[in-house]
């Protein structure tokens, strides 16, 4: 009877069994969109002839799936967005470290895991916009300012469950202190008109209304804007330029801990962090390359040279438990 | 043998309630429908078991800062939707199911099309035309330079919205409800000589109320699941906290201890639902189609007419519009992709719907086999997945999931050397069954009105001429219980086409739906790439809808 149940077991098996034990592929869990890394995957595929499969989804979400799949995870290669994220996979121990010497040649060490277990693939700043024809840039100077009495009514922001604004507040976190940044983060609260947006692109089109006068975006959302209409009344800020920098976050991957084709996967993160890969996936979604030999997308390039926050991104996920605490006190929603 | 029959018949002549606690009429129904009980409660009890883990910290930080908002925020959030739901569901069911005015048979079946639009596509549409940079502020402030900015993502906002998305439940329940009993009920009180207005209040729609409620329990459990909505308005109910503190603050503890709040928020909804239907017997009062409908005169024929056409502006020609315009902005050669995507959505629409209903109709046969305490509160457990949160219902079903395989895999391993992949997880099969959960109130609340309809006395009867078992179902129920199926049948389907966050996060490679699309979209902020596969959504959800109307107007 136990042999009957095991044979028939067995049968299913091999009936579900999927063909990757012959062919060339890799298995990618994505929280980059699926049109903005598809075409990368087609590419590779067309080069080496290795199949990309993949899907798409929320990073927690996916993440959760790794996990509850363990060992037998079909998901070879991780890739997600904000540094907060893939320090979180890591700490949960579903990536391995990475023994790639191009990828340390190719990506510097500010956008790597201290201890190599992911690798940052693009960088996005997240910094002032602000209206040209209400704001004179010399009003403007660091995120902390942004908190004083003249931004009072004129300070747009998006929500605090948004990830990126949990990793700008761990960063500031990581420099001053809690005590410091919640008085920070209590002051941008005190200068709101409106509750906070639940996306970027809100808070410009509400800046460009004239609900406020600047918001605190990433790059790309201004850019993407300024693409659908050139008109609009927005410019980019550098801010912090004296002191700490402008606030830099990444997208990036790590090869999953169970990997069934880690040769593989190793091999397809190299070629992203490479010269021939950089420039378009940073440029599908107008980001920054990771990689500092690839030139930024032309569009990219005309926002200007600016000084980013030097600090290792994986402290932001060290922080941001402690970052979402904090914005919850100061009543920022 | 005939000693132990005499002893039991004996027992239950004697004392017929304890009857129905020890021993059931049918096991087999029964053993059935408490399965589907357990399957679905295995979420809520993967769930509730991190309670068990002290979180103290993350809890007491919880407590102290948020908590009382979000109890707050989503009382309040029902307090707006239920009557908003109610008199829009209500008072158009009895327009259109008992009343005569112009554009009636029109409204009749356009005012369920809202039911093909998913909430998170209203929120998007609403918030883009309505919000401070929207055409509408823009046009009213060029109009009046002094006028200020109106912020619409507010509590009135975010239940306009819903309710807008979920009045069909109460309007198609309602509309049936008057449609099958209350003409007939009017025109009796009617020739005893009351008023049209009176004889609704005092006979109508007391005789509607059970349906009504079934219709505004399934509105508050769709509005406490909700994530997409409140998210795009940035309004804190649970369900965004749990998202928050599960994947923000990496305290699956703490979400799970929302989450048990949340549960027990809809309990309450079940058992008040339980008492308004205990009070009523609602089986079929003849042949009440014959009767004649109320012809509305005057000014109330066109205030019908202007607050039916108002609704249905609102709830679907406005957004399609909009949509259609964005869509236009954008669409290429390459929207020919959206075909593969629209056959996946409807596949898994009809798996999950066939499975589901199914399972409603065992749930209900059972329920009619043995009405008692036991059985109400297996269908209540059983229909529970429909207020948890999309996320948290899959991760529930994924980590024991993920037991099983590894156990399998275990067991299979020693007879097979290469590599194993996953059986169960990342397969279609519990991704059905994680529907299954979540939407078998849908199902079960169409099927079991529909069997409380059929006087027992029928079962009775047919028991007498010794048919039972399955020979009863098959043969005295199946065919009177046919519209009550297609209808949950074809609730879940639209339900299955709509949902976003299983779907994202069960799905096997390759099985991307629309909803997917409107995803990767919509959390980028580019509203007029969503259109697409938005208005692609709404026309493939137009035609179980269609059918659904056809269904509730025979």
């Amino acid at each position: 009877m136990k042999k009957l149940i095991t044979l028939s077991l067995t049968a299913l098996l091999v009936a579900a069994w999927t063909v990757s034990a012959f062919a060339s592929e890799v298995v990618v869990y994505s929280a980059r969109k699926e049109h903005l890394i598809k075409p990368l995957f087609e590419a590779y595929t067309a080069k080496t002839g290795v199949e990309v499969k993949y899907i798409t989804g929320k990073a927690g979400a996916l993440l959760e799936r790794i996990k509850a799949e363990g060992a037998n995870t079909p998901a070879d290669l991780f890739i997600t967005v904000d540094a907060g994220n893939l320090w979180h996979a890591a700490e949960e121990g579903v990536l391995q470290p990475l023994d790639s010497a191009v990828l340390t040649e190719n990506i510097p060490t500010h956008l790597r895991d201290p201890q190599n277990r992911w690798v940052g693939l693009s960088v996005r700043a997240r910094t002032i916009v602000y209206n040209k024809d209400k704001v004179n840039p010399s009003e403007l100077s660091t995120y902390e300012a942004l908190g004083s009495d003249e931004w009072k009514g004129r300070l747009l922001l998006r929500t605090s469950k948004k990830v990126y604004n949990q990793s700008l507040v761990a960063s500031m976190i990581a420099e001053k202190g809690e005590a410091e940044t919640e008085k920070i983060v209590k002051s941008w609260v005190a200068n709101m008109p409106v509750a906070p947006f639940s996306s970027d692109t809100k808070a410009l089109e509400a800046v460009v209304a004239g609900v406020g006068d600047v918001a605190v975006v990433n790059t790309y959302y201004f850019g993407r804007l300024l693409k659908k209409n050139p008109d609009l009344p927005l410019a980019i800020f550098w801010p912090n330029q004296q002191t700490t920098g402008v606030h830099m976050n990444v997208s990036g991957a790590g090869v999953t801990k169970h990997a069934k084709n880690q040769a593989e996967a190793v091999k397809l993160l190299e070629w992203l962090s490479s010269a021939e890969a950089q420039g378009k996936f940073a440029s599908l979604n107008m980001e920054f390359p990771a990689n500092e030999s690839v030139k930024a997308d032309p569009v990219v390039a005309a926002w200007g040279e600016f000084k980013g926050n030097p600090m290792n991104v994986a402290k932001y996920g060290e922080y941001q438990a402690a970052a979402i605490k904090l914005m919850d006190r100061a009543g920022y929603k | 043998m005939s000693e132990s029959l005499k002893v039991h018949t004996a027992g239950e002549t004697l004392s017929p309630p304890r009857r129905r606690l020890f021993r059931l009429q049918s096991p087999g129904w029964f053993a059935g429908a408490a399965l589907l009980a357990l399957v679905a409660s295995v979420p809520l009890l993967v769930i509730v078991g991190h309670l068990l883990i002290p979180q103290q910290d993350v809890w007491q930080h919880l407590a102290e800062n948020v908590l009382a908002t979000l109890v707050a925020n989503t009382a309040l959030l029902l307090l707006c939707i239920v009557p908003l739901t109610a008199v829009m569901g209500v008072g158009l069911g009895w327009l259109t199911g008992a009343c005569d005015y112009p554009g009636r048979k029109f409204f009749a079946w356009a005012l369920v099309l809202p039911f093909a639009v998913p909430p998170y596509v209203f929120a998007f549409v609403y918030l883009g035309l309505f919000d401070f940079s929207g055409p509408v502020q823009t046009a009213l402030r060029a109009a009046f330079p002094s006028m200020g900015f109106i912020d619409i993502r507010n509590v009135v906002g975010v239940a306009s919205i819903l309710s807008l998305a979920f009045y069909p439940y109460v309007y198609l329940m309602a509309r049936s409800a008057f449609m099958t009993q209350g003409r007939t009920a009017m025109e009796a009180a009617r020739t005893l000589g009351m008023k049209p207005s009176r004889a609704f209040f005092k006979v109508a729609l007391p005789m509607a109320r059970p349906f009504i409620a079934a219709g505004l329990v399934l509105v508050c459990m769709e509005s406490l699941a909700d994530f997409g909505a409140v998210s795009i308005f940035n309004y804190d109910t649970f369900t965004n906290a749990i998202y928050k503190a599960w994947f923000g603050l990496f305290s699956l503890e703490s979400a799970a201890q929302l989450s048990s709040v949340l549960a027990i928020f809809v309990l309450i909804a079940l058992v008040m639902e339980q008492r308004m239907r205990a009070r009523m017997r609602f089986t079929e009062a003849g042949r009440s189609s014959q009767a004649e409908r109320l012809k509305l005169t005057g000014f109330g024929k066109w205030a019908a007419f202007a607050a039916s056409l108002l609704v249905f502006m609102l709830a679907f020609a406005v957004p399609c519009i909009q949509l259609a315009f964005w869509a236009w902005e954008v669409v290429g050669p390459d929207a020919v992709r959206y075909v593969s995507y629209s056959v996946k959505t409807l596949s898994l629409g009809l798996t999950g719907a066939a499975a589901t209903t199914l399972c409603a109709m065992v749930l209900a046969f059972a329920k009619r086999n043995d009405p008692g305490h036991v059985m109400t509160w297996t269908s209540r457990i059983a229909t529970l997945g429909y207020a948890l949160p999309g996320t948290v219902l899959a991760v529930g079903i994924f980590i024991p999931a993920s037991w099983l395989d590894a156990a399998l895999i275990h067991l299979v391993s020693g007879v097979t050397d290469g590599k194993v992949s996953p059986i169960i997880q990342g397969s279609l099969g519990l991704m059905i069954v994680a529907y299954v959960v979540r939407f078998m109130a849908a199902a079960f609340g169409s099927v079991d009105s529909a069997m409380q309809r059929i006087t027992p006395s029928i079962g009775e009867a047919a028991r007498t001429m010794g048919v039972s078992g399955l020979a009863l179902l098959r043969r005295i129920y199946l065919p009177m219980l046919n519209k009550g199926l297609m209808a949950g049948a074809i609730l879940v389907l639209v339900d299955v086409m709509k949902e976003m966050p299983i779907t994202l996060m069960m799905r096997p490679f390759g099985w991307d739906t629309l909803a997917v699309k409107i995803f990767e979209y919509t959390s980028e902020g580019e509203w007029e790439l969503a259109a697409i596969p938005a208005v692609v959504l709404i026309l493939v959800g137009l035609v179980p809808v269609l059918l659904l109307t056809r269904q509730s107007e025979k």
